[in-house]
């Protein structure tokens, strides 16, 4: 069970002045269970990527395999495809259309056949999964301030029990408890019904702190994929491709530097503070 | 030093009306705030989501007025219609996201946009224009195409569009809140330098705690209200109390904090990278 992606390419606006190759070459296998981080900077193709997974947009050339089967193939059921591969959109308003909060979440389970109570037991649970307020369930999606709209788009999603779940910039916009929340709570879907997560994201420090494979896109295509650790070492190299390494992570560097015998593989809070003990008590 | 932001006891409540226009609900946004920002600071706002940030910083740019208590930008009264245009001009907007803010299909023409339109003339547009794309690093691209630039572009544009109406004041509503590490960066260095070089206020509003270190002040917001206010230091050394309010400190604050809990003796109040190699330095070199 997994997702292949082979020699994938795509060109937005093809043949006209706008022409953009947004996705070069990319060829991936993501396997049940994983949890991933994807990173690059703006205008990278980390969008274009993940809307080609659950068959949103259509590569210009290469192929796409979900559980072994091309996607690409005449008679493929893409819709039931977007359902198991959920996908959060960047900007939520994009996904927000119904009058309230409770429509919005129930629409997904509607559309795959559950009716309308079934519905609303996954919409309520999904909406208290993301801490979403109770008081603002009827309100409209649009009267709600940056970080509510996030948490109903998310919850929208989670309310179709995707197999795998895709955030895109989930946690952008939300408070500092909000994104451990976010976090937490996939991480703890992750392991309890073995979904698969991928995760895009600008926060270093959130994809060194979940994620155990981390893919780098640069200009359209794969730069690294490798663990968060080793991908952090290349500190130098992301800078220059619009990224950096977690914060802690240049710490460590600067006291190894400064001649203090620290391991400098850090990339989160908790390995730093382990090793600046182990090196300074 | 004047106050740009002076408001005492701003109320807003949102009105939520069904289909019919029967009053549903009632969302107190602005609950008695007191808001003193003095001309020439650099201030941050933090608070969880819906505390009522953005709504704050719509009153100040007369987006929205107060139902109670009174606002002045400026010395000018935000509930005085007459004022509307003057208060605009005093205080400019910048959005989280970038693509929402930009109108034409030429970076330059995209900077001139705003001064057109109130009026300017052509000779003085074009001065605005390029004064306002060096003072964020973005003259180079004048000629380009806003759609090709990256996030931190996009936005840099966005202030440069802003900064062209001469404002005193700048609201930043989440502006990197889409941005790579590297734009975050640039964003922030190019408000940083109006702040300081140019004398512009800014108001920043954030969810990265990292981005406030440099403030002159923070406030923090809770339901509608105003709970703390202080210096960077005296707000990120109450660790447990901001994360009671759904918020953190900067990650080297947090890791400082932990050192110091497993026994290290550490100065409080770190807020930067460089304070804490320093402190671990000297920490070691005595040990
Ligand atoms: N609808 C579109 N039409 C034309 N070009 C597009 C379109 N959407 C994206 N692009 C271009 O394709 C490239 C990849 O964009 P994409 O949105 O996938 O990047 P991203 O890595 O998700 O960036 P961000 O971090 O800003 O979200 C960019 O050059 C972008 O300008
Ligand atoms: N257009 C609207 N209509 C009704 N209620 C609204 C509207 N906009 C915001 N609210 C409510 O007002 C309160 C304050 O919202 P505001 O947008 O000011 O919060 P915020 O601090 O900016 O939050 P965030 O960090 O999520 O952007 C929230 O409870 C929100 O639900
Ligand atoms: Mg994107
Ligand atoms: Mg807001």
């Amino acid at each position: 069970m997994s997702i292949i992606v082979n020699e994938l390419n795509y060109i937005y606006n093809p043949g006209t002045a706008m022409e953009v190759q947004a996705l070069r070459d990319i060829n991936l296998e993501i396997s049940d269970g994983e949890f991933i981080g994807i990173i690059g900077h703006t205008g990278s193709g980390k969008s274009t990527l993940i809307q080609h997974l659950n068959g949103l947009i259509r590569a210009t050339s290469g192929g796409i395999f979900y559980n072994g089967a091309d996607i690409y193939d005449e008679g493929y059921d893409l819709r039931t495809l977007r359902t198991k591969v959920g996908l959060v959109f960047q900007y939520p308003e994009h996904q927000l259309f119904e009058t309230t909060v409770m429509a919005d979440v129930c629409y997904g389970p509607k559309n795959q056949g559950l009716d309308e109570k079934e519905a609303m037991l996954r919409a309520v649970a999904s909406l208290n999964a993301v801490h979403f307020p109770e008081k603002h369930f009827y309100d409209s999606p649009f009267e709600l301030s940056g970080g509510q709209k996030r948490r109903v788009a998310i919850a929208g999603v989670l309310a179709m029990n995707p197999e795998v779940l895709i955030l895109d910039e989930p946690t952008a916009g939300l408070d500092p408890q909000g994104r451990d929340e976010i976090l937490e709570m996939v991480s703890d879907l992750r392991r309890t019904q073995h979904i698969t997560v991928i995760l895009v994201s600008h926060s270093m420090e959130d994809v060194a702190r979940y994620v155990d494979r981390l893919i780098v896109m640069n200009g359209g295509g794969i730069m690294y994929d490798d663990t968060p650790q080793a991908v952090f070492a290349h500190y130098k190299e992301l800078e220059e491709v619009g990224l950096m390494a977690p914060q802690v992570t240049y710490v460590m560097h600067a006291l190894a530097e400064a001649g203090i015998p620290v391991e400098t593989g850090a990339t989160t809070v908790a390995e730093a503070k382990d090793e600046i003990v182990r090196v300074l008590c | 030093m004047s106050l740009i932001v002076k408001a005492r006891n701003i109320v807003y409540e949102y009105i939520r009306r069904d289909d019919d226009g029967n009053v549903e609900g009632i969302e107190t946004a602005l609950d008695q705030v007191d808001l003193d920002v003095k001309e020439g600071d650099f201030v941050a706002i933090l608070g969880a989501n819906g505390s009522g940030k953005s709504t704050l910083a719509k009153h100040i740019n007369a987006l929205l007025k107060p139902e109670n208590g009174t606002l002045l930008v400026d010395g000018k009264d935000t509930l005085d219609d007459n004022e509307t245009l003057a208060i605009r001009q005093t205080a400019g907007m910048v959005f989280q996201n970038p693509d929402n803010q930009i109108i034409a299909s030429v970076v330059e023409e995209d900077v001139g946009f705003g001064p057109e339109n109130i009026g300017i003339p052509t000779d003085e547009i074009w001065t605005r224009v390029e004064k306002s794309l060096r003072s964020v690093g973005m003259y180079h691209y004048r000629h380009h195409s806003p759609n090709r630039l990256s996030g931190g572009q996009k936005q840099r544009v966005a202030i440069a569009g802003v900064m062209a109406m001469k404002p005193k004041c700048i609201i930043l509503d989440e502006p990197t809140a889409m941005l790579d590490p590297v734009g975050r960066q640039e964003v922030l260095s190019a408000v940083r330098e109006l702040n300081e070089k140019n004398g512009i206020t800014v108001i920043l509003i954030t969810h990265y705690m990292e981005e406030t270190v440099h403030a002159n002040r923070i406030f923090v917001m809770e339901s509608g209200k105003v709970i703390m206010q202080g210096t960077p230091r005296e707000i990120f050394s109450r660790v447990e109390e901001l994360k009671e309010h759904h918020l953190t400190v900067p990650q080297v604050t947090e890791l400082a904090w932990e050192l110091k809990k497993a026994g290290l003796s550490l100065p409080d109040g770190i807020l930067t990278k460089e304070e804490l190699i320093t402190a671990l330095c000297q920490l070691s070199s005595t040990n």
